[in-house]
């Protein structure tokens, strides 16, 4: 299966994001993909704008079968999120339990004033929460027993990856 | 089964009982984890739900204040519910009599001891007891291990130091009675300092002393010369009712550490205690609150250090 350049996405995606931004905008991408993602699509939309990065190990609903997330990196949000505009960006958006945590996460630091869901790629028909995304660069059908992320070369360069769950 | 009780078949860490035989990647990964706590602290709302509906005990058999309180601010923030139990050590004399108490506890449904107690191997011997689900943390026991203290110190090291392979650490005072000074320099030694300094009169060190791996000074001003890091263990006044000490005034004369005797470290060297501090005894004043002083980071950090290790042994 062939998988689209990220890079054209992201482009994409800044295009379509671009004419709503406010000055209360404020771009937070998630560990570790989403963040990879948000890096790049941040000079693309407003090189002034407030940026951060979120890590949802302690906000995910696995923990009892899974125990800690095995890499923890801090949170970075160098702004308030009270009454904030949150352009949150992940890499993928499968489950929508990652998102979940991740407004769990957002909503411990302040009330914003909305929230926006930006992804690479919508895994179609495999949520399992009512969870949609405001902006999608590719929605994507994967076969079961398949993962699909992002990957980042020692150059930069971001590709997307199919790997079997393990 | 693992030959380490602490640790799981698969090597991830099950209780915490002393930071003696621990991998390096371990202590990495619990210090790795704290730092993303101490993001966590300085959210709004400083909790995480992670270990809600667990149940841990705080049982101090021994007085405390800040290990006490510092475990249960950080059982609070995982969002745990937290029992805390001070036991008279008087009641407790007998290996049994703990025993039950803790069979009493489990009967509650705890999911986690945090154990400190006066008699070494204590929290060993309720990790041997427990079901397989409770996790035991050692919070002190006896002269034998302090590892949270032991890991929250590296971890205020390097917050402050950076990497630990270029650094000089010394360890001044009461090594002998001292559980911390164990667990720190197993952990220094274990994180690949390269240089670790006991500085101590004679009758204040454990005899096979440089077998951990140390340096061994009597003299400030020689074992001070050119390290990175200080680290000032209390010295306990019960001790000083033996002949191991003439006073603490004496004592403060040849170890105590003062400005002076600072200035021998390197400019930019960080002064530490595990506390509680004797000023005018082990350390000036003038040293404690001055600017090389980390001892009141040591106690924040001490939270985010615990909320890692608590964590961990829950998930795993």
């Amino acid at each position: 299966m062939t998988l689209p350049d990220p890079d054209v996405l992201i482009h994409q995606l800044a295009d379509r994001i671009r004419p709503s931004l406010s000055a209360e905008t404020v771009l937070v991408g998630m560990h570790t993909g989403g963040l990879w993602a948000a890096e790049c699509m941040h000079p693309l939309l407003d090189a002034g704008m407030p940026h951060g990065s979120l890590d949802i190990s302690f906000y995910r609903d696995d923990f009892e079968e899974k125990g800690l997330h095995d890499q923890i990196r801090p949170t970075h949000l160098p702004f308030e999120v009270e009454g904030r505009d949150i352009l949150l960006v992940d890499d993928v958006l499968y489950t929508g339990r990652s998102v979940r945590a991740a407004m769990n996460a957002l909503f411990d630091y302040g009330r914003p004033s909305r929230i926006r869901l930006a992804v690479l790629i919508d895994r179609l028909g495999d949520r399992q929460l009512p969870i949609a995304a405001d902006y999608i660069g590719a929605g994507l059908r994967v076969p079961s027993g398949k993962h699909i992320h992002l990957v980042r070369a020692a150059d930069g360069e971001l590709q997307l990856k199919l790997v079997d769950v393990e | 089964m693992s030959e380490n009780p602490q640790l799981n078949a698969d090597g991830s860490l099950r209780h915490l009982l002393t930071i003696d035989g621990l991998p390096r990647s371990l202590l990495m990964k619990i210090l790795d984890t704290a730092e993303g706590f101490v993001a966590v602290n300085d959210q709004e709302v400083r909790k995480v739900p992670l270990l809600r509906g667990k149940a841990i005990f705080n049982l101090f058999f021994e007085p405390s204040t800040r290990t006490r309180t510092t475990f249960e601010i950080a059982a609070k923030r995982l969002s745990a519910d937290v029992i805390n139990l001070n036991i008279g050590a008087s009641s407790q004399s007998k290996g049994e009599t703990l025993l039950d108490t803790v069979d009493n506890l489990s009967a509650m449904q705890a999911d986690m001891f945090v154990v400190r107690h006066a008699q070494s191997g204590a929290a060993h011997m309720i990790a041997r007891h427990v079901a397989p689900h409770i996790h035991v943390v050692n919070a002190g026991d006896g002269r034998h291990a302090h590892p949270t203290q032991g890991l929250l110190d590296m971890f205020t090291i390097r917050r402050f130091k950076g990497e630990f392979h270029h650094l000089c650490v010394a360890i001044v005072g009461d090594v002998l009675h001292s559980r911390v000074a164990r667990s720190q320099i197993h952990a220094l030694t274990t994180l690949g300092v390269p240089e670790v300094r006991v500085i101590a009169p004679k009758t204040l060190l454990p005899v096979g002393i440089a077998q951990m791996g140390v340096q061994v000074f009597h003299d400030m001003e020689a074992g001070l010369k050119g390290v990175d890091v200080v680290i000032i263990l209390r010295l306990q006044n019960e001790r000083m009712r033996g002949a191991r000490l003439p006073s603490p005034q004496e004592y403060f004369r040849y170890y105590g550490l003062t400005p002076q005797k600072l200035a021998c470290a390197k400019p930019d060297a960080i002064v530490m205690h595990p506390g509680p501090m004797n000023r005018g005894v082990e350390i000036d004043s003038a040293v404690a609150d001055g600017s090389q002083s980390v001892i009141l980071p040591q106690v924040t950090y001490g939270i985010a250090v615990r909320m890692a290790v608590m964590s961990m042994l829950a998930g795993n």
